[in-house]
């Protein structure tokens, strides 16, 4: 009985540990490897993968296995008059045949693979995804939503001046959102240079090219919050703009559609209210932080030589009509892009006006101010 | 094949290099241009080098510690650049140098004012290039592949000042090739027919050929750049009716014979070596050489492999990938040679063969990720990550420079008549070997998790694999220290060495003393 107990406390203890032990082998081998995806497509991907790497393990197993024989068994120690054979018809194409046929039977799960992922019909939902340095944009084309996907890590946490977060650089202020179970297709361009459109846990990769619109598409069953990267360099900030894709069920999806449409027309009404220099420069600073400071710093003063100085700048000190003019329409062969579409009115003006507050320069020039209808009247048709 | 010195009578009036400088810059000797490459090239690896040491230790943790994102991506730029243009083509035309006259039996090489040239202006190229750090805007920032339009419109100034620099690079390449070229096919000695060549000489006779065909479309990619950034041309903007993605398809029609350019002189060298230590002849010479030439064809058609993810159509997809994976069968032929050579051998360790086996090795396991690389479906997950740089780093670290010094060890008895220390020799092998798979085989790891490629800082998960890689980087660059002492030991003195060096050496150069005479073969030997 005792005896009996002994054995069932060891049995569990070792099932316990087996099961530990087994899980951390396997979670570490899954940080090692590719993931398997959430996607039909992408298992499909995985399976591929590991087909192919099972293939080289063996090849390597033979060929290794015979040259490391070699290296043992025919030293000169053991073996000092060496063999004089050299060429064999037979033997060579044997090595020339077999690894075809070895191709041959790679290349057609492959390409059948390949073919299911070139399905190039329409999407129940169309998102087109615009690579901006350093950020992207996702516009709903169905629903009229339209916004763009920052990093939100903090620089301070790259900077190491404080712990880095659980997502380090895997998180967003605004996640694309999906629902489950409908076939989504994304059509991916660019606005400046390349980027590239990385989820790994779909098996996507497409290169974001300015001039060109790449699709592929997918359909997600389980819901989950899934992070990739921009996987072309891009720029100073490659490193830093994650996508985030948040897959959810069809009810929440057509909740957060709702809540989009809403936002917008809240903004709609901050356009037309008045706004005093005060509130401008309160929300420019904020407007600057998340999509100015990359490349003219926080003190204004950029970098010498590639972005310009905007701390005493003669056009944000005393030429408010171009000041607004390069921030709606870029630099032409120069890394200032356009804001025009990033940046809603109100954001536009008041990060207007912050430059033109901060750093001393509404002592140092004119001191005038932007208000949203600035804007609005800037976009109107010129006559 | 078999080598017989007819007549080996050297003039007793023949002169010796001049002294001093001029020795250096006026020198037309293939021997003097031969070593001025090899210590060109060598000045070069450490620079890109050290490159490489910032960019490691950047990455030995996770956040911003040493270099801003912008100076990251300089270093990842000329460490590219520079490691493929400056450091591993050189080498291999400095062996070429050595070596190709005295394997065929020629006094020199076809165009010597020319060699002197090719080589002179070499360091004015890599002046220009790395002057460009200290530019305003800096260094150029946008990779050694240079895509269109991060490298035109939104490029730094000194962007033209890098592309001044590989026009430099590809003049001095092509006047390399057609010296290589017409000395092969118009200097070999009486009876060496050209499937009794040795095969470091096909193997460079293929590359000058490579090198002939695409350095020109290269030329041409940076001129188009040119006349976009300067002259209002839009071969690759896409705002003026210009094709980003074209720039991409003549880059890799150029890329992709390029890294064949870097590896078939390899090919070359370790067959050489490993028929040596086994002391058995090698075991497919004809297969070996069509192997190359099939090889050096197929490059020309497999270019868009490293563009799956630009939006090909799928016939372009589907071709691209037959075309890379049948690349797999001659590649194949050459490992399974030069295992069968060693197969019932008479075999021996020396550094030489250390290398070179390992080179077989690390280059087999190279390839076996470039299959894998080749299957475009999985190419979408490992595209651009982690997992390419293992893999072009494997063929290239233990694949290109294993087998430049294996070359170096193998050879420097007949360059400077002494033996180099083998202890410390193997001691450079082993800590190479170590430093080399540390830091990249940990690589193919956290490129399948998903780090891509050409970022200054990374999530969490990636940390621990990158420190260890780092720690690899550093001692692998460390070992590079003492493979210079070695070297330099060796050229100041050491037990002598004998004409034939080594126990199984065959071919022409093992016929003339050690060191080998400022001029050799000025009367041609017979090849029977």
């Amino acid at each position: 009985m005792f005896r009996k107990a002994t054995t069932s406390v060891n049995k569990t203890l070792l099932t316990g540990l087996i099961t530990l032990f087994s899980t951390n082998i396997f979670a570490a081998w899954d940080d090692l490897n590719m993931t398997e995806g959430v996607t039909a497509i992408s298992k499909e991907v995985f399976d591929l993968h590991m087909l192919i790497f099972w293939i080289c393990v063996v090849i390597g197993l033979v060929v290794f296995g015979i040259m490391f024989y070699s290296m043992f068994a025919f030293t000169k120690k053991k073996n000092p008059s060496p063999a004089t054979f050299h060429e064999n018809t037979k033997l060579e194409l044997a090595w020339t045949i077999v690894p075809f046929l070895i191709l041959v039977f790679m290349a057609i799960p492959a390409s059948n693979t390949l073919t299911k992922i070139y399905d190039d019909t329409e999407g129940d939902i169309n998102i087109q995804v615009v690579g901006y340095q350093w950020k992207w944009q996702y516009k709903y084309l169905e629903d009229d939503i339209d916004f763009f996907s920052n990093l939100t890590t903090d620089w301070d946490e790259i900077y190491n001046k404080t712990p880095k977060g659980e997502f380090y650089l895997e998180e967003v202020d605004e996640a694309v959102v999906i629902p489950v179970g409908k076939k989504i297709r994304f059509l991916i361009t660019a606005n400046d240079v390349i980027h590239s459109w990385w989820m790994p846990d779909f098996a996507i990769k497409q290169d974001a090219i300015p001039g060109f619109i790449n699709t592929a598409w997918t359909i997600v069953d389980e819901p989950g919050i899934y992070r990739g990267k921009c996987t072309e360099l891009c720029g100073k900030n490659h490193g830093f703009m994650p996508v985030v894709v948040k897959v959810v069920p069809q009810d929440e999806y057509d909740a957060w559609v709702q809540e989009k449409k809403d936002a917008a027309f809240r903004m709609a009404e901050l356009t037309e209210k008045d706004w005093s220099v005060a509130e401008l420069t309160e929300r420019g600073e904020g407007v600057y932080l998340k999509n100015c400071v990359a490349c003219h710093q926080a003190n204004g003063q950029g970098i010498t030589g590639i972005f310009p100085n905007l701390a005493g700048s003669d056009i944000v000190l005393n030429n408010k009509p171009r000041n607004v003019e390069i921030l709606m329409e870029g630099v032409q062969g120069a890394a200032m892009q356009s804001f025009a579409n990033q940046l809603s009115e109100v954001d536009m003006a008041s990060v207007i006006t912050y430059t033109r507050q901060a750093w001393g320069n509404a002592e140092n020039g004119d001191g005038e101010i932007v208000v949203p209808k600035d804007i609005v009247e800037y976009k109107k048709p010129k006559v | 094949m078999s080598a017989v010195i007819e007549s080996h009578n050297h003039d007793d009036h023949h002169h010796g290099p001049a002294k001093g400088l001029t020795r250096w810059l006026y020198t037309t000797n293939h021997k003097d241009i031969g070593s001025l490459y090899l210590w060109f090239s060598f000045a070069m690896f450490l620079i890109g080098g050290a490159m490489a040491m910032v960019i490691r230790a950047e990455l030995f943790q996770p956040g911003m510690q040493i270099v801003e994102p912008e100076f990251y991506n300089q270093m990842l730029t000329l460490h590219g650049l520079i490691m493929v243009f400056g450091a591993v083509m050189p080498a291999f035309v400095g062996l070429a140098n050595w070596l190709v006259p005295m394997m065929v039996g020629a006094p020199d090489m076809a165009l010597p004012r020319m060699n002197n040239l090719s080589f002179w202006i070499l360091p004015f190229a890599f002046f220009i290039l790395l002057s460009s750090l200290f530019m305003e805007g800096g260094a150029p920032n946008f990779g050694w592949t240079f895509y269109a339009p991060l490298s035109t419109t939104y490029a730094p100034p000194s962007v033209t000042f890098f592309i001044f620099a590989v026009h430099i690079m590809g003049a001095s390449s092509i006047m390399g090739s057609i010296n290589v070229i017409v000395t092969i096919m118009n200097m070999r000695a009486p009876g060496m027919t050209l499937m009794k060549m040795p095969l470091f000489v096909w193997s460079w006779l293929i590359t000058a050929y490579l090198l002939i065909a695409v350095m020109p479309v290269l030329a041409g990619a940076v001129t188009m750049m040119l006349m976009d950034i300067h002259f209002g041309t839009s071969f690759f903007n896409a705002a003026g009716g210009g094709d980003p993605v074209l720039f991409q398809h003549i880059f890799w029609f150029f890329g992709h014979p390029e890294v064949y350019i870097m590896i078939l002189p390899a090919f070359g060298i370790a067959s050489h070596i490993i028929e040596t230590f086994s002391r058995k002849q090698l075991f497919g010479y004809a297969s070996m050489v069509w192997a190359m030439a099939s090889i050096a064809i197929l490059s020309f058609v497999v270019w868009a492999h490293h563009m799956f993810t630009v939006g090909l159509p799928l016939a372009a997809e589907l071709f691209f990938m037959w075309a890379t994976m049948l690349i797999a069968v001659p590649t194949g032929v050459k490992v399974f040679n030069w295992v069968t050579t060693m197969f019932k051998g008479s075999i021996t360790y020396e550094t030489p063969m250390l290398f070179a086996i390992a080179f077989v090795v690390l280059f087999t396991i190279g390839g076996f990720s470039g299959l894998m690389l080749a299957i475009t479906p999985a190419d979408f997950q490992y595209h651009d990550t982690y997992f390419v740089v293992a893999h072009f780093h494997y063929v290239l670290v233990p694949g290109s420079i294993f087998s430049i010094m294996a070359a170096v060890y193998y050879w420097i008895p007949k360059w400077t008549g002494n033996m180099y220390d083998e202890r410390l020799g193997k001691l450079h092998f082993w800590l190479s070997f170590i430093g080399v798979n540390v830091t990249f085989f940990p690589q193919h790891w956290i490129g399948l998790a998903g780090m891509p490629r050409r970022i200054p800082d990374y999530a969490l998960q990636f940390a621990d694999w990158n420190m260890i890689s780092s720690v690899g980087a550093f001692l692998f660059g460390a070992s590079q220290i003492l493979f210079l002492f070695i070297v330099l030991k060796t050229v100041m003195g050491g037990k002598k060495a004998t004409p034939e060096v080594w126990e199984g050496s065959r071919g022409l150069e093992w016929t003339v003393e050690s060191p080998a005479p400022y001029h050799t073969f000025t009367t041609p030997p017979k090849v029977t």
